[in-house]
């Protein structure tokens, strides 16, 4: 059974996940894979860049801080996935060794109007390094589904009538 | 891709596509986003998904890959032209991402790009940003993906407004 369901998400409420801590091997492997770019792949080409050094591709950023918060809360909640995401600043690089974590900020709550079982949650995540240095932040939607079911729209004929 | 200044609002680049297998729908998310429904066939069956689906960072990375491969074959073909390469440099992130449908097991995506903003960058005079609209659409011609993103593209050095 899910720990936390959409009723848990209070707006205002904030909490802290991670750290987790980021390899060379990672962050190359990553690159290889999805973003070969020689700033993510190579030291020495990555300091003649807008880098100025071997850094993390964006979106290696964003997938780790989705494992971060899946660790954090949403593996151990009733998550139904995301519609999508409003905004990604990707603010400064992520490197080789850089311990992060995520500080996610619960800003909206509302019910799904065409799901009564489900919910949806405006979260801001902001990963820091081990500086405290923000290097993302990420606004994006998550539904879950509802501990307690919004009760029925179909209203019985006679509802009116009492 | 061309320079900054040689580019055109609603240039499109048609990237190609990828099939998302279920063993590599599932290795992504083992290493970044282990909910049941991207790691566990059955699990996934049981969810609101109805079958195993890729986690949309799996979807989104993909699109960066084909867009780094397009750029290559692109870069390859000014190179034998006689021309140079067009560097590209850092994001600064990107906006209005949808994950319209879930991305199945299977499922082929074919990934699009569109030019829909070009700024000079006020910063950095050698280059400039630009913005484009990338889409994914399923084998049925659905979309599955939406979102705007921004990059730092270098000017054609040597032209006539340069600083």
């Amino acid at each position: 059974m899910p720990k936390l369901y959409w009723e848990d998400f209070a707006p205002g409420s904030v909490a802290e996940y991670g750290p987790r801590q980021v390899t060379r091997e990672e962050i190359i492997a990553f690159a290889a894979e999805f973003d070969p770019q020689s700033f993510h792949l190579d030291e020495d080409a990555a300091r003649s860049s807008m880098f100025g050094g071997l850094a993390a591709s964006g979106w290696h950023s964003c997938s780790l801080l989705m494992r971060i918060i899946a660790d954090g809360f949403v593996v151990d909640s009733s998550s139904m996935g995301s519609p999508g995401v409003d905004e990604v600043k990707w603010l400064a690089p992520v490197r080789p060794g850089d311990r992060l974590r995520v500080r996610a900020t619960v800003l909206e709550s509302r019910p799904s109007h065409s799901r009564r079982e489900m919910g949806l949650v405006k979260f801001l995540f902001e990963m820091f390094n081990q500086a405290d240095v923000a290097v993302m932040s990420l606004r994006m939607t998550s539904m879950f589904g509802r501990r307690m079911p919004a009760a029925s729209q179909a209203a019985p004929a006679h509802a009116d009538a009492q | 891709m061309n320079y900054f200044d040689e580019l055109r609002i609603g240039d499109t680049f048609v990237l190609g596509s990828h099939v998302f297998t279920a063993e590599e729908i599932k290795a992504f998310a083992a290493r970044f986003d282990p909910q049941a429904f991207h790691v566990d066939e059955e699990a996934a069956v049981r969810s609101h998904f109805g079958g195993l689906c890729a986690s949309g960072w799996h979807s989104a990375s993909v699109w960066m890959r084909l867009m780094v491969d397009y750029r290559r074959r692109f870069d390859d073909e000014r190179r034998a032209r006689g021309e140079p390469a067009v560097e590209l440099g850092a994001s600064p992130g990107f906006r209005d991402l949808k994950w319209l449908r879930p991305v199945y097991a299977g499922d082929t995506i074919a990934y699009d790009s569109e030019v829909v903003e070009l700024r000079p960058s006020k910063s950095r005079p050698d280059w400039g940003l630009l913005s484009l609209r990338n889409t994914g659409a399923n084998q049925n011609g659905e979309l599955v993906l939406s979102f705007v993103s921004t990059v730092f593209i270098q000017r054609r050095p040597g032209r006539e407004d340069a600083a």
